[in-house]
């Protein structure tokens, strides 16, 4: 990571080397872990072996011995000699190096005719490439071994034949897998930019595609080699493979297998050898797809005392603890822990909240804010390895504290949960009805008939038109604002007391996003209930919510009536999310107003207050401790050593 | 600097029965040096129209105009450039971010460069978007999305474009990094004087940086003209949705009560039409307020399509007649 290719102009500046999480971090993981590194030893062994054993042992392996024909195991040939008395133990050591090099080999050809074959229909054009699929597809439906026989006929006998006929089997899976890894690249946006910037195809192919294909077709080739060398020693065990004198395990075992009732040695260690050096291939192959294939991030969380950090609760946050029967969510000191590389992460550091019936509290921040996590902490769905700890987590005076199971009824009726994508919360597979029934017969005991009739109800109490005739409906057939009503009409089917949206409008246009937010509405004042709306809009917030809390870096940083978001906001944070928002009164001839710096990320919490990295009204004091959260007039609370209502 | 003209522009995918017309006879021009907006719901073909333009789909009829000259690629420079909504799919994440945008700079005709000089454009580029040019050895893993979206900036800025198309270029940010990539654009845009079609769901991001509007509706444009006066007067009563459904940060309680009158609740409440069989008529008018679901002489919507010969071209059969009470007017 250099920077030569700018040293022209610029006075070199210091380049950010942030740690590489990148391909090399993470092949040495998979050699760190207990099968990569076995796996690793091993096919290091056989490498080693392959290329030192014809050097050390060829004249062992090669003498002729007429006094010790065909014999068993001795101390002076420990597995025996062979026909014509040569060592059988040194010839199978320096068969290694013949037998790992043709596999090699014929893995190569595999994977050079199999990418030439899986990169071409993105290479010539939609017709011809439709061609070279449908080819592909024929060939992929042919047994290997079949293949191989066909192509060792075609070839002829002999060791050149029988590379090319394991090549050329090995083909077409790995056709069909290039194609597969073409296809998921070529879709991307970067390839669409680099057409758009006059790269041709081949250049796009050799210098985009190829390098983001690479990491699976190495794994998968590595696997490969394991098949091709039991392939190999398949062809030249039925003689179609290496001739004489030439040897390899695949001939040393036929040779073998003539006397395996006399000395079974003599088979027996040309297929021990195969099987080690194919398992040191499939095994070193499936490590490092496992590796690849996960994220690096393993550790442990230490056991957390439970502690009541007075820091981070706040002395002054004055919960309403008179009006018992009216909270139906109460929160005190929320923490998700999730565990990290360097020591564990914590997203939601000592969040409090209460939210009466009825009541729309808005919870507005960025992405890496936390509010998410505070949703799915409250509706119990963080899951192993992430932990939720609060001082107080009451649901309508049930203590969730004590983990989701004993209140799994309560969570099930009472509590309903909106997502922002509604494609993923709905089963693609069921009918929508049925899958809003399924809450009822499961919580309320309803027969199906009784179950059907409610959710037509619902679905008509969130206007869904014609809800006879969609409940026989899949998701899919429903639109973005459709399913999200669905969704809503799903947390409805028993009587919810609270109702947690987490981005319910993000991805809905506009006109569709207001009709999820009036529906919200209607039902908060029709029934009661209360919403807690979580959404990285100031603005869609504002409309709904009496309350707005605004989260930066895990914590609450304001609380404050809506109505004073405009103007009232005391938090410089605050104050410069609604700044930076364009909306329909915005001047135009100004420049928008900007917040500088990025978010702190989770893992990188500072001492101090996390926003004074980009506030402008900063100090010392900022740097070193914590604000926290206290009252400034009534019904606000600020966390901000310099709010001054 | 040019002006790009779509003509009777029409996208077409699929076949048969199956058949989707994304785009529809769009008729469309972004004058020279100036900046339109496209806004639209998803689905109403805003983005297959950008993409038509860059030549990443073909057109089923029609023309896209480059000064009144057809859009034909060659190995020099590239006229049109585009800028995508995600700034974590458009760029290779193997690739370091200067040979990313050393690979848009033209490569062939008289704007090659070479060797030194194509470090140097590079240096500059990154400068133009307000980054450290010394970030160019780094990966887009390193950068966070706002600073991504400005590599990708000078990217489509590294082949000397006439036309910049932005596609949702800022719905993929951060609130508080949105406002620096929007200046930035405003910024350059005004100071290299190039031509943008700036496409977005957001029309108070739109009111902020284009200087005429155009509103489009399942493959149509429905209403264009002037920001102000598309504002302050929409024409088109989607346009007129659409604004009245802009959220205000003013605060609590403007969440505008529903409708009294339960028809106007109900056409409210309609689903967004399926692309793959448009109504017939107006296309807008199973949602439309003043349609015929809502009052009763308007059967006209039903059975006969309109005209845009309306103010702002407006595709609305009761929308104003042009140049009646125009004022100032610059179209």
């Amino acid at each position: 990571m250099t920077a030569t290719s700018t040293s022209t102009a610029a006075p070199p500046e210091p380049v950010i080397r942030a740690p590489r999480s990148g391909p090399a971090a993470r092949w040495l993981a998979v050699l760190r872990s207990p099968v990569g590194a076995g796996a690793g030893l091993l096919l290091a062994a056989v490498l080693i072996m392959a290329v030192l054993a014809p050097i050390l042992w060829t004249d062992d392996a090669t003498k002729i011995d007429t006094n010790a024909i065909a014999q068993g195991s001795s101390s002076a040939h420990w597995v025996g000699t062979d026909a014509l008395g040569r060592d059988l133990f040194f010839r199978v050591l320096v068969a290694t190096r013949l037998s790992i090099e043709l596999a090699l080999l014929a893995t190569v050809i595999a994977v050079v005719a199999g990418l030439i074959l899986g990169t071409l229909p993105a290479l010539v054009g939609r017709r011809l490439g439709r061609l070279v699929t449908a080819l592909v597809n024929i060939a992929v439906a042919f047994p290997g071994l079949l293949l191989a026989l066909f192509f060792a006929v075609v070839f002829g006998i002999g060791a050149k034949g029988a590379v090319l006929a394991i090549g050329f089997a090995g083909a077409p899976a790995f056709a069909r897998l290039g194609q597969t890894l073409v296809a998921g690249v070529i879709e991307r946006d970067y390839i669409a930019a680099a057409r758009i910037a006059g790269v041709g195809r081949f250049r796009i192919m050799v210098r985009h595609v190829l390098p983001n294909i690479a990491e699976p077709l190495v794994v998968n080739a590595t696997i490969g080699a394991g098949g091709a060398l039991l392939g190999f020693a398949g062809l030249s065990f039925l003689g179609l493979g290496v001739q004489a004198p030439s040897y390899d395990w695949g001939r040393l075992l036929g040779e073998g297998l003539n006397g395996i009732y006399v000395h079974p040695a003599a088979a027996l260690a040309p297929g021990v050898a195969v099987v080690i050096a194919g398992l040191a291939f499939n095994l070193f192959g499936e490590a490092v797809a496992k590796g690849l294939g996960q994220s690096v991030v393993v550790g442990h969380l230490p056991p957390l005392p439970r502690r009541r950090s007075a820091r981070a609760s706040g002395p002054a946050r004055s919960a309403p603890s008179d009006s018992h029967s009216d909270t139906v969510l109460e929160v005190r000191d929320l923490t998700v822990t999730f565990p990290g590389p360097a020591g564990p992460v914590r997203p939601v550091r000592g969040v409090s909240l209460s939210i009466r019936r009825g009541e729309a509290i808005g919870v507005v921040g960025e992405s890496g804010s936390g509010k998410s996590l505070t949703a799915l902490a409250l509706a119990q769905l963080i899951e192993e390895p992430g932990r939720v700890e609060a001082a107080q987590l009451d649901f309508l005076g049930a203590d969730l504290t004590a983990g989701a199971r004993a209140h799994r009824h309560l969570l099930g009726t009472s509590f309903a949960m909106v997502f922002q994508d509604p494609m993923t919360s709905f089963n693609p597979s069921r009918r929508i009805g049925g899958q809003l029934a399924e809450l009822v017969r499961e919580h309320g005991g309803l027969s199906r008939a009784e179950a059907r009739g409610r959710a037509v109800d619902r679905l008509r109490a969130v206007r869904v038109p014609a809800p006879e005739r969609r409940v026989r409906q899949y998701p899919h057939e429903f639109s973005g604002g459709m399913r999200q009503r669905a969704m809503i009409a799903l947390g409805m089917m028993g009587t919810p007391a609270l109702i947690v949206a987490d981005e319910p409008t993000t991805a809905l246009d506009v006109t569709v996003q207001r009709q999820v937010l009036r529906l919200l509405d209607s039902i908060r004042t029709a029934d009661d209930v209360a919403i807690l709306l979580i959404s990285h809009d100031v603005a869609v917030v504002g409309q709904v919510c009496e309350r707005v809390l605004v989260m930066y870096a895990g914590r609450i940083v304001e609380d404050l009536p809506s109505a004073e978001l405009l103007t009232g906001a005391l938090h410089p944070y605050t104050r410069a999310l609604v700044a930076a928002v364009p909306d329909m009164r915005t001047d135009l001839r100004q420049p928008l107003a900007v917040i500088p710096g990025r978010p702190v990320s989770p893992a990188e919490q500072p001492r101090g207050c996390a926003f004074a990295p980009r506030c402008p009204l900063a100090t010392d004091k900022c740097e070193q401790e914590d604000p926290a959260l206290v009252a400034h007039g009534p019904g606000h609370f600020v966390a901000c050593w310099h709010a001054h209502g | 600097m040019a002006e790009l003209r779509f003509e009777d522009v029409t996208v077409r995918f699929g076949s048969g029965r199956r058949a989707l017309t994304a785009v529809d006879g769009v008729q469309l021009t972004v004058p020279s040096g100036e900046v339109v907006g496209l806004v639209g719901e998803s689905g109403s073909g805003k983005s297959t129209l950008a993409r038509a333009a860059v030549g990443l789909t073909p057109l089923a009829g029609g023309r896209i105009l480059l000064d009144g000259k057809p859009v034909r690629p060659s190995g020099g420079r590239r006229p049109m450039q585009m800028v995508f909504q995600d700034p974590y799919s458009s760029l290779d994440p193997r690739m370091r971010i200067g040979d990313s945008v050393a690979e848009a700079l033209p490569r062939r005709g008289p704007d090659a460069l070479t060797g030194s000089a194509r470090r140097a454009e590079v240096t500059r580029l990154l400068e133009l978007v307000d980054l450290d040019p010394a970030r160019a050895g780094q990966y887009p893993a390193q950068l966070s999305g706002g600073q991504r979206q400005r590599v990708a900036l000078a990217r489509a800025l590294a082949g000397r474009p006439d036309v910049i198309i932005a596609d949702e270029i800022t719905s993929g940010l951060d609130v508080s990094i949105q406002g620096t990539v929007l200046n930035l654009v405003r910024d350059l845009q005004r100071q290299l004087g190039v031509s943008l079609l700036f496409i977005s769901h957001n029309l108070a991001v739109v009111r902020y940086v284009a200087s005429s509007i155009a509103v489009m509706y399942l493959g149509r444009i429905v209403e264009h003209g002037p920001t102000e006066q598309v504002l302050n007067d929409p024409q088109h009563p989607y346009a007129r949705d659409l604004l009245e459904a802009v959220p205000d940060t003013g605060g609590a309680g403007t969440l505008d009560e529903p409708d009294p009158d339960p028809r106007v609740r109900a056409v409210a409440d309609a689903e967004p039409a399926d692309p793959h069989s448009p109504p017939p008529g107006c296309r807008y008018h199973p949602r439309c307020p003043i349609g015929p679901f809502v009052l009763a002489d308007r059967e006209i919507c039903r059975t006969t399509e309109p005209s845009t010969d309306h103010r702002h071209h407006a595709a609305c059969h009761f929308a104003t007649a042009k140049d009646t009470v125009e004022i100032g007017s610059t179209s």
